[in-house]
């Protein structure tokens, strides 16, 4: 069988699949697009890749030995379930086998063509990591003009994109289509992808890293707003300061005001603050949004502050100012004439500032894509598709995509999503439908299988193979690592 | 265990689809059940080992053709050799830029040794040899740039017409291109030949020296690639209007050329959305071609 192959210069692999015996490069295929060179291995790259349409080439599976009178002896079917069952390998730069060229097409005999593809319904999720307003919801998004998805309702700290999607891929024009796929693909193998909101902002997103909002690239998810740090905060600011203020460009807190202040019975302070009082402690707009302070433009933090009040303020007062994410930090006290001047700020102070910045994530965009495997893909692997279906649900098949794990959605179909960031380096591919492609595999036992009613005459090569190459497990990348 | 070819039926249980190595064939033929099933039976026996057949005279494959003598052997690799020997005096070419037709060429001519039949193909990955029997006729689908969606054109050809091979070449395929075509699709009397001329037409679409053409040598990409040191298109930015025009009309005058001398039937160029054909009778066949529409080929496609 073509199991080996041998090093040569270059990290040129020599590919003994067949006698073509073609030398093949890092990233490349050789002349078959059957088999590839992955890291200096050689992978086979073919059936079991195909997300929806896989295949009219479910006919692959169909013995040709139709009738009985049949000469068996010249037809072979090797091993087309050796990588569509838990052949776990994936693929550099795929290109897939000629499929358009096998579809059937109404009125037409046959279809001529330079390659070939795969379509698919599919989209991505994108999660951005900021509380910056990128747009309404709903809003659509753009990019280079085009629509290409919209935005959905916001998660914690994060804003939401739904991108693709059948429609904005093959029901709008033919440039929604194009741009649709290539801003899918891009964003799916973790490439920037510039986006602009209707009514909101531009943001480029790209998978595992911050987000850059109008051009500002976001660091650090805050903590909350200025009013949850203090609620977080309070008790560990208790008896070390006299006053914090929290600046936040969307609601800004003060200790002694707040809730949380009150009820740790801490004094006023004469505090007065400029921006509008929301509720006690609470203030919004203290300053426009910009890149200093807080998500704020200011760069002196006492430029949202008034005078203290001489009825209740008294000189050597303390306070902390600090913003949401931690980055920003002074210490004041109070001098005679009640005028808050800059001091070395103490230890545990300090340290409260560090826990802010402990329990800021550092922003990121994160892609899942998903996409649904349809009733061809299924039927390519058993002969009755929705005990497939039944088995994944019953986590006897166990569904990955590029090697990385995936999450199956419940109910009918095998709709699944995965991080993009966990998947090898150019796993997703482009068709002209236009579609995505994207790797998905399919492992289970062989008693499992033979049960769900799989195409159990040719498993017996599989056993067979076992110490085969051919059969390797992807290395999984941690989450969030990049290449 | 000895490598096969692998072959079955495709999901309709009417084609038969072969593969081995890069060859990827379909084929499908009507007639009598008898006469399919020895067709079938033919084309099975002629694919086994076929592959072994051409890669024992590779070395000499890949090498410049030479347009007066041909030491092959074989009887696909001499077929390879005689398409592009026309060429070979012009223009740098090997006898591989004909594999794919020479090769469904030999599959259906197999088929029609061993049965009698009625209007039959062999697909090799977009490259066709055709036959049809009297009153017969083939709709030919032609892509748009395949990594767009888009129009799809439609050939007719009928049996009486001199085409018996349909080819496509371009910058998109498999293998590379010296020009800049999205796709050149040729009818030829074989398709051997079709293949031999789409490619030479391909190269001819072209833009020398143009800032948005990314080239690099194919050994770059392919080590072993047949085309050496040459410089392969992998790459072509946005181009304007006119420079579309100047690139398919110099791809057109270069089908216009092998029209004349008989080496072609006619000649379908596209480059980014422009279509330009050339073509002497078929062009009626062409033009009678009923477009099949974006929409009409995704529903298609989706069943």
């Amino acid at each position: 069988m073509p199991t080996d192959a041998t090093a040569a210069v270059d990290d040129k692999i020599r590919c003994d699949a067949c006698p073509v015996m073609c030398y093949i490069k890092p990233g490349a295929a050789g002349a078959c697009d059957r088999y590839a060179n992955h890291n200096g291995e050689l992978v086979r790259v073919d059936p079991h890749i195909v997300l929806e349409r896989t295949v009219s080439h479910g006919g692959r599976l169909v013995p040709f030995q139709a009738g009985g009178d049949w000469d068996g002896k010249i037809v072979h079917e090797p091993g087309m379930f050796v990588t569509a069952i838990g052949a776990g390998t994936t693929y550099p730069d795929y290109k897939p086998a000629p499929f358009i060229v096998s579809s059937e097409i109404d009125g037409v005999d046959m279809v001529t063509v330079v390659t070939e593809g795969i379509f698919s319904y599919c989209g991505v999720k994108v999660k951005i990591d900021t509380d910056r307003y990128l747009g309404p919801e709903t809003a659509t998004v753009r990019a280079q003009g085009e629509a290409i998805g919209h935005v959905t309702t916001g998660e914690y700290g994060s804003q939401m994109l739904s991108l693709g999607g059948v429609h904005h891929l093959t029901g709008g024009s033919k440039k929604e289509g194009r741009v649709t796929c290539d801003a899918l693909m891009d964003l799916s193998n973790c490439k920037p992808v510039e986006l602009t909101i209707d009514g909101g902002a531009t943001v480029v997103v790209q998978a595992g890293y911050p987000p850059i909002v109008n051009g500002v690239a976001e660091e650090r998810m805050r903590v909350g707003c200025g009013s949850a740090t203090i609620g977080m905060f309070a008790k560990q600011w208790h008896g070390k300061v006299d006053e914090v203020v929290v600046v936040d460009d969307h609601i800004t807190g003060v200790l002694s005001e707040h809730q949380a202040g009150k009820l740790l019975d801490i004094p006023d302070t004469g505090i007065k603050m400029k921006g509008r009082r929301s509720t006690p402690g609470r203030y919004f707009q203290v300053a426009e949004p910009g890149t200093g302070w807080g998500g704020t433009m200011i760069s002196d933090p006492l430029s949202v502050l008034g005078p203290f009040d001489p009825k209740t303020a008294r000189p050597g007062m303390t306070m902390l100012m600090v913003s949401t994410t931690g980055e920003h930090a002074a210490y004041y006290e109070l001098d005679a004439a009640l005028k808050p001047i800059e001091k070395p700020m103490p230890v545990d102070l300090k340290l409260s500032v560090e826990r802010i910045q402990e329990n800021c994530e550092p922003a990121l965009c994160t892609v899942l894509f998903m996409g649904g495997a349809g009733g061809s893909l299924r039927a390519g692997v058993t002969d009755n598709p929705v005990r497939l279906t039944r088995s994944v649900k019953d986590a006897l098949t166990r569904v990955t995509s590029g090697g990385a794990p995936v999450y199956v959605w419940p109910g009918g179909g095998i709709t699944f999503m995965v991080d993009v960031t966990r998947l090898p380096a150019g796993a997703f591919g482009y068709v002209p439908t236009p579609a995505l492609v994207a790797p998905i595999e399919f492992t289970l036992k062989l008693s499992d299988y033979a049960a769900l009613g799989g195409h159990i005459d040719y498993v017996r090569p599989l056993s067979s193979l076992k110490d085969n190459t051919e059969i390797r497990q992807m290395p999984q990348s941690p989450s969030g690592q990049l290449t | 265990m000895k490598r096969v070819p692998q072959i079955g039926w495709l999901a309709d249980g009417r084609r038969l689809h072969l593969q081995d190595g890069p060859i990827d064939l379909i084929v499908e033929v009507h007639g009598s059940e008898t006469n399919r099933r020895a067709a079938y039976d033919a084309a099975a026996r002629r694919f086994t080992g076929l592959l072994d057949e051409l890669c024992d005279e590779l070395p000499l494959l890949r090498r410049a053709a030479d347009p007066a003598r041909c030491e092959l052997q074989g009887a696909v690799a001499r077929r390879m050799d005689a398409a592009v020997a026309p060429f070979a005096l012009d223009h740098f070419i090997t006898p591989m830029a004909a594999v794919a037709g020479a090769v469904a060429e030999e599959i259906l001519g197999a088929m029609l040794d061993a049965a009698r039949l009625e209007r039959s193909y062999v697909n090799n990955g977009g490259d066709i040899a055709l036959h049809l029997g009297h009153g017969e006729h083939f709709t030919v689908g032609l892509m748009d740039r395949p990594d767009r969606p888009g129009l799809m054109r439609t050939i007719i050809v009928d049996a009486d017409d001199p085409t018996r091979g349909v080819a496509t070449s371009g910058r998109h395929g498999r293998s590379f291109s010296f020009g800049i075509a999205d796709a050149v699709t040729v009818l030829a009397r074989t398709a051997s030949q079709a293949d031999a001329a789409a490619t030479i037409i391909a190269n001819a679409v072209d833009l020398p020296g143009h800032p948005a053409i990314v080239r690099c040598p194919a050994h770059d990409l392919q080590p072993d690639s047949d085309l050496g040191a040459r410089l392969v298109t992998r790459d072509v930015g946005e181009l304007t209007g006119h420079e579309i025009e100047d690139a398919l009309e110099s791809g057109a005058a270069c089908a216009r050329n092998l029209l004349t001398a008989g080496l072609i039937d006619g000649a379908v160029l596209r480059l980014q959305g422009e279509t330009v054909l050339v073509s002497a009778r078929a062009i009626d066949a062409l033009r009678s071609g009923t477009p099949v529409y974006r929409a009409a080929m995704e529903s298609a496609m989706h069943v």
